[in-house]
């Protein structure tokens, strides 16, 4: 393997696995505040419980998700020195912000888990508030960094150098909104629906469990929003990549020519020799709508860009495909949830809205993986679009391919244990003297 | 000497003030892994309670020390990140691996509280891990302290470009030295996280003998790196700064013995904390002006100068958020002795 290649499948990997945790830490600690606020409200204790076992299964999640972003943030100086060389004076500022967030998330994190009993129910509660804000925070401004990478602004280069840097407006780089709203939506839909889908799955057959069902009421509330609107935040994403990513855009569509009332193309597999898509669905004027708002139009395709400079079309194409088709029956699904609550149907009454529900469950996860891939390899053959090759980035020492076995076992093992912990701890429904052995904090909320 | 601290100056006095708080705070954790792994006699169970208990809610800030140091150092230093990663690619590996390891097992064995043999396994996992982690983190400091972390020479052997820079007999001493210091810091640490008298007087006496391993790995050391070192051994011991810093470290290194034997555990616990600064700033200050000798400088490696301006803007601002929730922390868990500190699940 080659040690490029070794350095990015490494990169790959290890972001592949922290994103998991990243996004579990930025939706989690708003179902479990949730879950407290209904507490102190109504003082159902089936809501104190499963605050506190969301608190628990989010401890486990974060202290991966910590290891696995140090494990990221030393990796982008032992993979890709060049790129830290070249970009750490521009995009050194949200890593900063970044890092006072982890902070503030840590800190609270440790009061909320621990104080139970140490501090009142209101500042624990507060405490659960700012786990939730700073770790949404942490994720803005990460893929703020990112968003840099693929539009980058805020310096010139003078012989190969940055130079004339301006961090505030690298921050403020064009892709850097769409990115993050997306991103954090990404994250609330993908927690509130894997939550909801789970509970809806042991619903299935235990349908009057009010375990369960206090659960997926309030893992909807937090994702089904969030499902809805990302379609909408998607094409404010595609419609910055069409205006500063074209070569990403026509990858992501694989589309080939340039011209105007351009297709819509809908599945199917790129034919690289043929410069054609093969059994595909093609909308007319569907990719020159989406992109421009226009019918007609024009979109420039990959023959604008030398073959050489091409990134892996049919990865690209095929990720964004599921990524779309998953985020699609997602938004239905909430879609279904809300006209149910509309309606005040009991939303555990229907077999097939729960298997639905329970089909999704995995969806969010995968969509966000598929979605990283769209941006990233979709990105290639730069490291920063335009400006620096990733090729130029990479570290000179040899035998990468050493360290990118060690940590994708590593991941696995971790993987693995982490499935099991959840299982084991978080998951199976309480037995009924569990959750009646009081642990309640140091004074009792008022009856409602 | 005139103190004409330029923008870069203050903030690699940042970065290094970031270093010793992980060194104090982040250090001391990993120590209580190695007395975990360490733990003997009859009260083996109790103790390994009272250092999870210890470490439990604070672990995971700690850690964020290491983030920010990093963080600060691709900001504001570029080239510094960059030369790190290339040199010391395979002992920072090593060093993630036991930082990985260690987190999530610590992780684990908490809440996966069935008292069985998964549980142990976790135990051992996470004291191993803190036992190699605080010797890889020496050998690079010591990689650095020895001025042989320069550019890597385009041709050679592998051996050559990416394993002499690091496997010396220096750098392995400074491993000791770490490991020495960091199991110190927190068995004296560990005498205030309870009040069973019984207790205590285990933590008492490891406090003492880890002392004792402190001052030979020291000495050893400084023996090592006059032949091995000669840049930092110079520093050390010729430079003018060398010998006031030299003698407050020894005092500070004497009060806390003394402060142990007469029981003065606050006392001690102050001390020990200057001492570990002291080491820490006594090798800053002797490579002074450089930041990884024998090229690269404070103000040759600074980035931009407005990226060093908000980067301090950033830290102002941080600083307004983190400490009051810092002090909050630690007032939580580190006031009352720690007997009431109850796990997530509150049985105790
Ligand atoms: C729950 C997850 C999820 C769902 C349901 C969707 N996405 Fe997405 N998408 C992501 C999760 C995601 C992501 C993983 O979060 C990405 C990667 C980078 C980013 O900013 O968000 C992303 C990137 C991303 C990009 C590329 C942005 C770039 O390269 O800079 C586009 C164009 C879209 N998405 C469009 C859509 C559309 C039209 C959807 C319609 C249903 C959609 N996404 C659903
Ligand atoms: C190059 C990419 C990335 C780097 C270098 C990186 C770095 C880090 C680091 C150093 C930590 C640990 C902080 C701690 O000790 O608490 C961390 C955790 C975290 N990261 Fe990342 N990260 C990256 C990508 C992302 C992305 C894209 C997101 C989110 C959208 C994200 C969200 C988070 C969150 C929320 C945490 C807190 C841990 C948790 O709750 O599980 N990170 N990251
Ligand atoms: C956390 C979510 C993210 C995921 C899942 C992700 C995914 C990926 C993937 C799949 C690659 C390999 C691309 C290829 O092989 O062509 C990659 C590369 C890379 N990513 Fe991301 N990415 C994420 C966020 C970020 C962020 C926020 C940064 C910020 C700096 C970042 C920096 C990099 C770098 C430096 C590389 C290596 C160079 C490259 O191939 O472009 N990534 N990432």
């Amino acid at each position: 393997m080659p040690d490029l290649l070794a350095a990015r499948s490494q990169m790959a990997v290890s972001l592949a696995f922290h994103i998991l945790f990243a996004v579990v830490g930025i939706g989690m600690p708003v179902l479990m505040v949730v879950a407290e606020q209904r507490w102190r409200m109504t003082g159902d204790a089936v809501c104190l419980e499963l605050a506190k076992r969301w608190a628990k299964g989010t401890a486990i999640l974060f202290a991966v998700g910590a290891v696995s972003g140090t494990v990221l943030s030393f990796e982008l100086g032992l993979l890709w020195p060049g790129f830290m060389e070249f970009a750490g004076p521009v995009i050194g500022m949200p890593f900063s912000l970044e890092g006072f967030a982890f902070f503030t998330e840590a800190i609270f994190l440790g009061i909320y888990l621990y104080g139970w009993d140490r501090i009142s129910p209101r500042a624990h509660l507060w405490a659960g508030v700012m786990v939730a804000v700073s770790g949404a925070a942490s994720g803005i401004f990460v893929v703020i960094a990112n968003a840099w990478m693929n539009a980058p602004t805020g310096f010139d280069v003078v012989q190969g150098r940055v130079a004339n840097v301006d961090p505030i407006a690298g921050m403020l780089n064009p892709m850097a909104f769409q990115q993050t709203l997306h991103m954090t939506l990404a994250s609330y839909a993908a927690t509130g629906f894997a939550v909801a889908g789970i509970h809806a799955f042991l619903l299935l057959a235990d349908r009057q469990n009010a375990f369960h069902r206090r659960a997926l009421a309030i893992a909807l509330l937090v994702g089904a929003p969030a499902a809805v609107l990302q379609p909408i935040s998607g094409d404010l994403s595609a419609r910055a990549v069409a205006a500063y990513q074209p070569a990403k855009l026509a990858a992501m569509e694989s589309h080939f020519e340039t011209g105007r009332r351009v297709p819509l193309v809908i599945g199917g597999w790129p034919d690289m020799e043929a410069r054609e898509t093969r059994y595909a669905i093609r909308i007319p004027g569907g990719l020159s709508f989406l992109a421009h708002h226009d019918l007609d139009a024009e979109v420039a395709g990959l023959d604008q860009v030398p073959r050489a400079d091409w990134p892996n079309v049919p990865i690209v194409h095929a990720a964004f495909q599921l990524m779309v088709g998953l985020g699609s029956f997602m938004a239905l699904v909430a879609a279904w949830a809300g006209l149910l609550a509309y309606r005040r149907r009991d939303l555990c009454a229907s077999t097939w809205f729960l298997r639905a529900l329970a089909l999704a469950a995995p969806m969010g996860f995968i969509a966000i993986e598929a979605g990283w891939t769209v941006t990233e390899v979709g990105r290639q053959p730069w490291i920063v679009y335009g400006v620096l090759r990733t090729a130029e980035a990479v570290t000179p020492m040899p035998g990468l391919i050493v360290p990118f076995l060690g940590f994708s076992l590593l991941y696995c093992f971790l993987g693995v244990i982490v499935a099991w912990l959840l299982y084991r701890q978080i998951i199976r429904s309480p037995r009924p003297t569990e959750w009646t052995r009081v642990y309640a904090p140091a004074r009792r909320p008022r009856a409602a | 000497m005139p103190l004409d601290l330029t923008l870069a100056d203050i903030l690699a006095a940042i970065l290094a003030l970031a270093l010793n708080a992980y060194v104090l705070l982040g250090g001391a954790d990993f120590g209580g892994g190695v007395w975990d792994l360490l733990a003997t006699g009859p009260r083996r169970d109790r103790q390994r309670e009272v250092i999870s208990h210890a470490i439990g809610p604070i672990w995971e800030a700690n850690h964020v020390w290491l983030i920010l140091a990093i963080v600060l150092t691709f900001s504001c230093f570029p080239p510094v990140f960059a030369r790190l990663g290339i040199v010391l690619h395979i002992p920072l590996t090593l060093m993630l691996v036991g930082i990985v390891l260690r987190g999530s097992a610590f992780t684990f064995r908490t809440y996966d509280d069935q008292h069985d043999a998964v549980q142990r396994r976790w135990g051992r996992i996470f004291a191993g891990a803190s036992l190699v982690t605080p010797v890889l983190l020496g050998v690079c400091i010591g990689a650095v302290a020895a001025g042989r972390a320069g550019p890597v020479p385009a041709h050679g052997s592998f051996a050559d470009r990416f394993v002499a820079p690091w496997l010396t007999p220096f750098s392995l001493a400074v491993g000791l030295l770490t490991l020495a210091l960091f199991a110190h810091l927190a068995a004296v640490f560990l005498t205030l996280e309870s009040d069973d008298p019984e207790m205590v007087e285990d933590f008492r006496a490891r406090a003492l003998w880890s002392g004792g391993a402190l001052f030979v790995a020291a000495f050893g050391a400084l023996v090592v790196a006059r032949t091995h070192a000669p840049l930092l051994g110079t520093g050390l011991l010729v430079s003018p700064w060398s010998l006031p810093f030299h003698v407050v470290t020894g005092l500070a290194a004497s009060a806390v013995l003394a402060a142990l034997w007469w029981r003065r555990y606050h006392l001690a616990r102050v001390a020990v904390g200057v001492q570990v600064s002291l080491i820490l700033w006594g090798w800053g200050v002797s490579q002074y002006p450089y930041l990884i000798p024998p090229d690269l400088t404070i103000a040759g490696a600074a980035a931009p100068a407005v990226t060093l301006r908000l980067v301090l803007i950033a830290l102002g601002l941080g600083v307004v958020v983190l400490l009051p929730s810092l002090v909050y922390l630690f007032r939580v868990f580190k006031a009352a002795p720690s007997h009431s500190v109850r796990g997530p699940k509150g049985e105790h």
